[in-house]
């Protein structure tokens, strides 16, 4: 794995607000082609992690790389795919609507913009309530426009926080499969969670914890390392907590 | 391009809502037509009665403009001035005329004395001097209270609807976590703010179209000047009143926080805009107007309503309010930083 290109380079990033400090001297790199999944419980600062990322935050101290470049930069931001924690869509428009303006943001028009709104909708299994208003939406219903909006404009990196909260097993395994077509075409995706089961599906993890990264490996190395079964005994080891 | 995506989304977002468009254009209409009706009433015409006049006297006063009752007793009259069916009675003790009013009302007093002080020395002299032409600079005898308030509470109401409705969609834009999506969309700063500027300019040229069209051809306030300036004028005092409001949203955590700037905001501009005579608030407060975007605009709308002024007289004006409108751009734009520094 070490031979491909790094795509994600987190160095010496230290983060707090006022007092608190949210994240604590990580360093990790992620590379392209993968999926690499943040695991932690809520608090722990993925979602900060995330943000600085995705260019809404910066660190105070250390640097985000992004594609060999320093984050923030607008040029960057261009070829990100970013789903919020929150779903930030406009209820009093229609997922279309919704797609459509996303859509302009990015420069898509006319009839690229047709038919990617198709694509995206396919994936997500919402094509049947494009029309409907976002307001008569359940949430697992905006989880995955939400999603959809983020795939839009084929960017080379997804960041996701939190991609499948609210949605059924079923739509979940669905939702993951697509996970794995776009990394089969090289997109790299970074997938926040605190669901230890899905953490099994990617690449490699990151735990943090405390607003530290306490380990990284894929799956099977974490569970090796603590000779532990499933991911959230290995998690309990690398926090430091007695079994 | 990306500035009219964002147009397109907020016209689409505002024809939706049915309501705040109604907020928007009926609510000044509704106001200013029952002010109209408030200030336009007819005059008050007072109950008077007269006890124990001589008939000489009676004969020559008159009795245009009040109601005038005669009585045989000042009992009686003081009956009816306690029920207040009478406003005010007038005796002749002696050789002297007194008055007794009722009292309770100023406005009505002072309707009811304005009476008498006209009708009685028209009356008690003998010899009639000629009346007094008068002639009127600006307005006429049929200029009522409602013409001349009407200009500055047309650029009260629309400042006070947009300044509302625009803060509230941004500070919704925001709690919704969309203003966030949008920073995290290659959408620079500038461009959301412009967004926002030209999208509510749009729906407000309409509005303040209408509003006006309707105060000056249908409650047929006071018009001297051109059309064109007044809707010039009302339009960037709504883009003053919408910057401001995005600009304060960012304070305010949620709805009821931004209704809590209107006591603290928007209420002392109507102090400062001219509705009060401005000669009379202590000076050590009167600079204050000077800092309030409604001064000035309601002083260059009712130059061009009352006064007839052309473009020279109002461009200052203008200006002034266009400087505000950039002002609190350029502090949006700064303040858009918070979420995302480029």
């Amino acid at each position: 794995m070490n031979e491909r290109e790094v795509c994600v380079s987190i160095r010496n990033v230290s983060k707090s607000f006022g007092k608190h400090q949210v994240l604590e001297d990580i360093n990790l790199d992620i590379y392209e082609g993968e999926i690499f999944g943040l695991l932690g419980p809520s608090g722990a600062g993925k979602t900060t992690l995330v943000k600085e990322l995705a260019g809404l935050d910066e660190p105070s101290e250390g640097e985000n790389h992004l594609f060999n470049a320093k984050m923030p930069s607008l040029n960057l931001i261009k070829r990100i795919g970013y789903m919020a924690q929150s779903d930030a869509l406009y209820e009093d428009l229609s997922a279309k609507e919704n797609l459509q303006f996303f859509s302009e943001l990015y420069g898509l028009k006319g009839q690229k913009q047709a038919q990617r709104i198709k694509e995206v909708m396919e994936l997500v299994q919402l094509s049947g309530d494009m029309t409907k208003l976002v307001s008569n939406y359940s949430g697992g219903m905006k989880r995955r426009l939400s999603l959809a909006i983020a795939l839009l404009h084929e960017p080379e990196l997804l960041i996701l926080d939190e991609p499948t909260v609210g949605i059924d097993p079923v739509l979940r395994k669905s939702i993951w499969n697509a996970f794995t077509d776009l990394k089969a075409q090289g997109k790299t995706l970074i997938v926040t969670t605190h669901v230890m089961d899905e953490a099994d599906k990617c690449d490699r993890l990151g735990l943090i914890r405390d607003g530290r990264l306490i380990a990284v490996g894929t799956p099977a190395e974490l569970k090796e390392q603590t000779a532990s079964t499933t991911i959230e005994e290995a998690f309990l080891v690398f926090g430091g907590v007695e079994r | 391009m990306r500035v009219m995506a964002l147009v397109k989304r907020i016209l689409r977002q505002l024809v939706r809502d049915k309501r705040t468009i109604g907020l928007l254009i009926f609510a000044p209409i509704l106001v200013l037509t029952m002010l109209y009706f408030v200030f336009n009433g007819d005059d008050y015409t007072p109950q008077i009665g007269l006890v124990d006049v001589p008939e000489m006297l009676a004969d020559q006063l008159d009795t245009e403009g009040a109601r005038v009752t005669i009585f045989q007793t000042e009992a009686e009259a003081k009956k009816k001035l306690a029920a207040q069916e009478l406003d005010g009675y007038l005796k002749i003790e002696g050789n002297k005329p007194s008055i007794v009013l009722e009292g309770s009302d100023p406005s009505v007093t002072g309707a009811t004395m304005k009476w008498l002080q006209n009708a009685l020395p028209k009356a008690t002299q003998a010899v009639d001097l000629p009346e007094p032409k008068i002639d009127y600079l600006h307005g006429s005898s049929e200029m009522g209270q409602f013409d001349y308030f009407g200009p500055v509470l047309l650029g009260f109401f629309v400042f006070f609807f947009v300044f509302l409705i625009a803060g509230v969609s941004f500070l919704r834009e925001r709690t919704t976590g969309t203003l966030e999506r949008l920073l995290a969309s290659p959408l620079r700063k500038g461009e959301i703010v412009a967004g926002y500027v030209l999208g509510f300019g749009l729906f407000t040229t309409i509005q303040s179209t209408i509003i006006t069209a309707y105060a000056i051809y249908v409650l047929g306030m006071v018009m001297e000047g051109a059309f064109i300036y007044v809707l010039l004028i009302i339009l960037i005092l709504a883009l003053t009143a919408l910057t401001l409001g995005i600009l304060l949203s960012s304070f305010a955590h949620n709805e009821l926080q931004m209704m809590q700037f209107i006591p603290i905001v928007v209420v002392p501009q109507i102090f400062f805009s001219g509705l009060f005579n401005l000669e009379t608030i202590a000076e050590w407060l009167s600079w204050m107007s000077h800092l309030t975007p409604l001064y000035y605009a309601a002083e260059a709308l009712r130059d061009v309503m009352v006064r007839g002024a052309g473009f020279g007289d109002i461009m200052i004006n203008v200006l002034i309010l266009a400087g505000f409108c950039l002002l609190f751009i350029a502090i949006n734009i700064a303040v858009l930083s918070k979420y995302r520094r480029i």
